[in-house]
């Protein structure tokens, strides 16, 4: 009888341990739960409910629809556009991001003295107010005022009205993009640089490659590989959420060349208050933002098994 | 990362006379400088041509002839119109409350949750973090519109609420902080156990000042996000006064109809400059916080 009373008195001390655990560590989650549960699960389940009626903001009743609002944004030629636009967008602001990083990385990193003074000036954008910026680079790109024009006059080429004019305006705004977001991807770059083992480079010199551009191919390129990855598909689901420049900017215009996704949903929702269309459209953006992530963690897992 | 395997010794270098190498070097030296300061110039330009216009008279901005530097200065007139026709620092001190608001619930909420998927067992833990990996995935402009019809129904557009509750829960920062704290020795913590200390005084006095890296580093990302974060704001927000920099700044470019120039970027200097000051201040910081976010 002692005997068992002994044998389970560890025991005992030790479920109790595991129910302080247990109700501590639900105790820390709850309240990071119920705000999950508030603010993203919750408002998932209404919004997909949402987007199958007819509900308009302010509306006292609406229609169950299935999936016509759906069917309806697939075949809508603004919808559509604006998708195109976005891509095309993504398209441009992708390479140039992360390609132009790459290569002012490269080249700052065997800076010694002035490596910090590049890595601040490049950085900058990063942390300005883009509302504030595109304000500024509108006036920099003015057809008459801006001093962007005044230098094209001045090597003889056209003056060209960067942001009405329907063929430049979209290009022009992925320009902004990429001045946005290059110092941010060419610091994650530079991470990556630095944790290439030196001795390599030294063992390719032996090996006879001695230029630059062979370095780069046989080893930086390779080695660089998941910071690539990772880096293009951040920048691909950034670039892919533009909003700021273009309300601030274009409002989608001229002649709807730079409506993007994201504006046009919050034209629909916020606006004209399609509450249920825009819902939809929402869950399109969400569809395209989930690819996007699936490709990093594909991504990500190739990387552990590099 | 494993090694890679190097290729078969090419065609080995021709030998290189020492004139020939130094050429060579500064040729290379000027081409690099030459990509690296066109690249500066083109960062930089907003910045320089910002703060010239902000001092520089009507007469010279609207003046066809584009010259760097002001023949008048003008500085004071567009400063102390653009603070009076807007209650710009009024802009600054939201951002300033929006960030610090936002940041401080982020950090209670997250850190005990974080520690508690690294450390504690307890039922329903693995699916807590699959729900976490997910919600990564998901960006504000997702949940917008359902909170949007939450906060109108309860009667809380316009208030600072309003512009936080959204952000109050930041996955990323429980997956930072979890993976921070995963490499947090047991043996600590189990001989803070022994010497009767509770999980939250553990939690908030030995787990939470080991991770300091991690929460400067979260700090700065989340308070750069917010103050430059002009979609949620735009949407809850009308009322002028309540207004964090970035809809500011659209307030006064829409009422200024965008043809006062000089004052334009007097503000758009004033709502830049915060962010931009501390971020030269403590540079390090703000670069290594922005690595250890974007990489992990």
């Amino acid at each position: 009888m002692n005997a068992i009373a002994l044998a389970s008195a560890p025991p005992a001390a030790m479920r109790r341990r595991l129910w302080i655990e247990r109700f501590t560590g639900l105790g820390f989650v709850l309240p990071a739960f119920i705000l999950l549960a508030l603010t993203i699960l919750l408002p998932l389940v209404v919004l997909l409910l949402l987007s199958v009626t007819n509900y308009e903001f302010g509306g006292v009743s609406a229609d169950w629809l299935g999936f016509k609002n759906y069917a309806k944004a697939l075949a809508d030629p603004v919808i559509r556009r604006a998708v195109v636009n976005t891509l095309v967008y993504v398209a441009i602001v992708v390479p140039g991001g992360v390609f132009g990083a790459l290569l002012i990385a490269i080249l700052v990193q065997r800076r010694r003295k002035t490596r910090s003074l590049y890595e601040v000036i490049y950085f900058l954008p990063v942390t300005s107010t883009l509302i504030a910026m595109a304000t500024v680079w509108q006036f920099l790109l003015h057809p008459s005022l801006g001093p962007v024009n005044a230098v094209l006059k001045w090597f003889g080429f056209g003056q060209i009205a960067f942001l009405s004019e329907p063929s430049t305006a979209l290009a022009t705004l992925a320009v902004i993009g990429i001045w946005q977001l290059l110092g941010f991807n060419m610091i994650l770059f530079l991470a990556g640089l630095t944790a290439i083992p030196r001795d390599l480079y030294e063992a390719a010199e032996i090996d006879g490659c001695a230029g630059g551009i062979d370095r780069f191919l046989t080893i930086t390129w390779p080695l660089l590989g998941p910071t690539t990855m990772f880096v293009i598909v951040t920048t691909m689901i950034t670039a892919f959420k533009i909003f700021d420049t273009v309300a601030v900017m274009t409002r989608g215009g001229p002649i709807g060349s730079t409506e993007v996704l994201l504006y046009n949903i919050y034209l629909e929702g916020f606006q004209y208050f399609h509450t249920g269309y825009a819902a939809a459209l929402t869950f399109i953006f969400l569809a395209f933002i989930l690819v996007f992530s699936a490709v990093q963690t594909f991504a990500l897992d190739k990387k552990v098994h590099y | 990362m494993a090694e890679i395997a190097l290729p078969a010794a090419g065609p080995v270098a021709a030998p290189i006379t020492p004139a020939g190498a130094i050429a060579r070097r500064l040729f290379s030296l000027v081409l690099i400088h030459g990509i690296l300061i066109a690249g500066a110039i083109f960062m930089l330009l907003p910045f320089v041509w910002m703060l010239i216009t902000s001092i520089k008279p009507p007469s010279e901005i609207f003046n066809a002839e584009i010259s760097l530097w002001p023949k008048q200065f003008y500085g004071v007139e567009n400063y102390s119109f653009a603070l009076s026709k807007a209650p710009l620092l009024r802009f600054a001190l939201n951002g300033v409350i929006l960030c610090v608001g936002i940041l401080v619930v982020q950090l209670l909420v997250a850190i005990p949750c974080a520690y508690a998927l690294a450390k504690l067992r307890f039922p329903g833990r693995d699916a807590l973090f699959v729900l976490v990996l997910l919600g990564l995935c998901i960006p504000v402009q997702v949940p917008a519109m359902p909170l949007y019809i939450a906060l109108a129904e309860l009667g809380l557009l316009n208030t600072y609420f309003s512009m936080m509750v959204p952000f109050f829960l930041s996955v990323f920062a429980i997956f930072l902080f979890r993976q921070f704290f995963r490499s947090f020795p047991d043996d600590i913590i189990h001989a803070a156990r022994l010497d009767g200390m509770s999980e939250f005084e553990i939690v908030w006095r030995i787990v939470t000042p080991s991770a300091w890296p991690a929460i400067a580093a979260f700090s700065v990302f989340s308070a750069v996000a917010h103050w430059n974060d002009l979609y949620w704001p735009l949407i809850v927000i009308s009322d002028a006064k309540l207004a964090p920099p970035p809809l500011g700044m659209m307030f006064f470019a829409d009422a200024e109809t965008g043809s006062n120039y000089g004052a334009l970027t007097a503000a758009a200097t004033i709502l830049t400059a915060p962010l931009v000051i501390a971020f030269l201040i403590a540079r390090r910081r703000f670069i290594d916080g922005i690595t250890m976010t974007g990489v992990k």
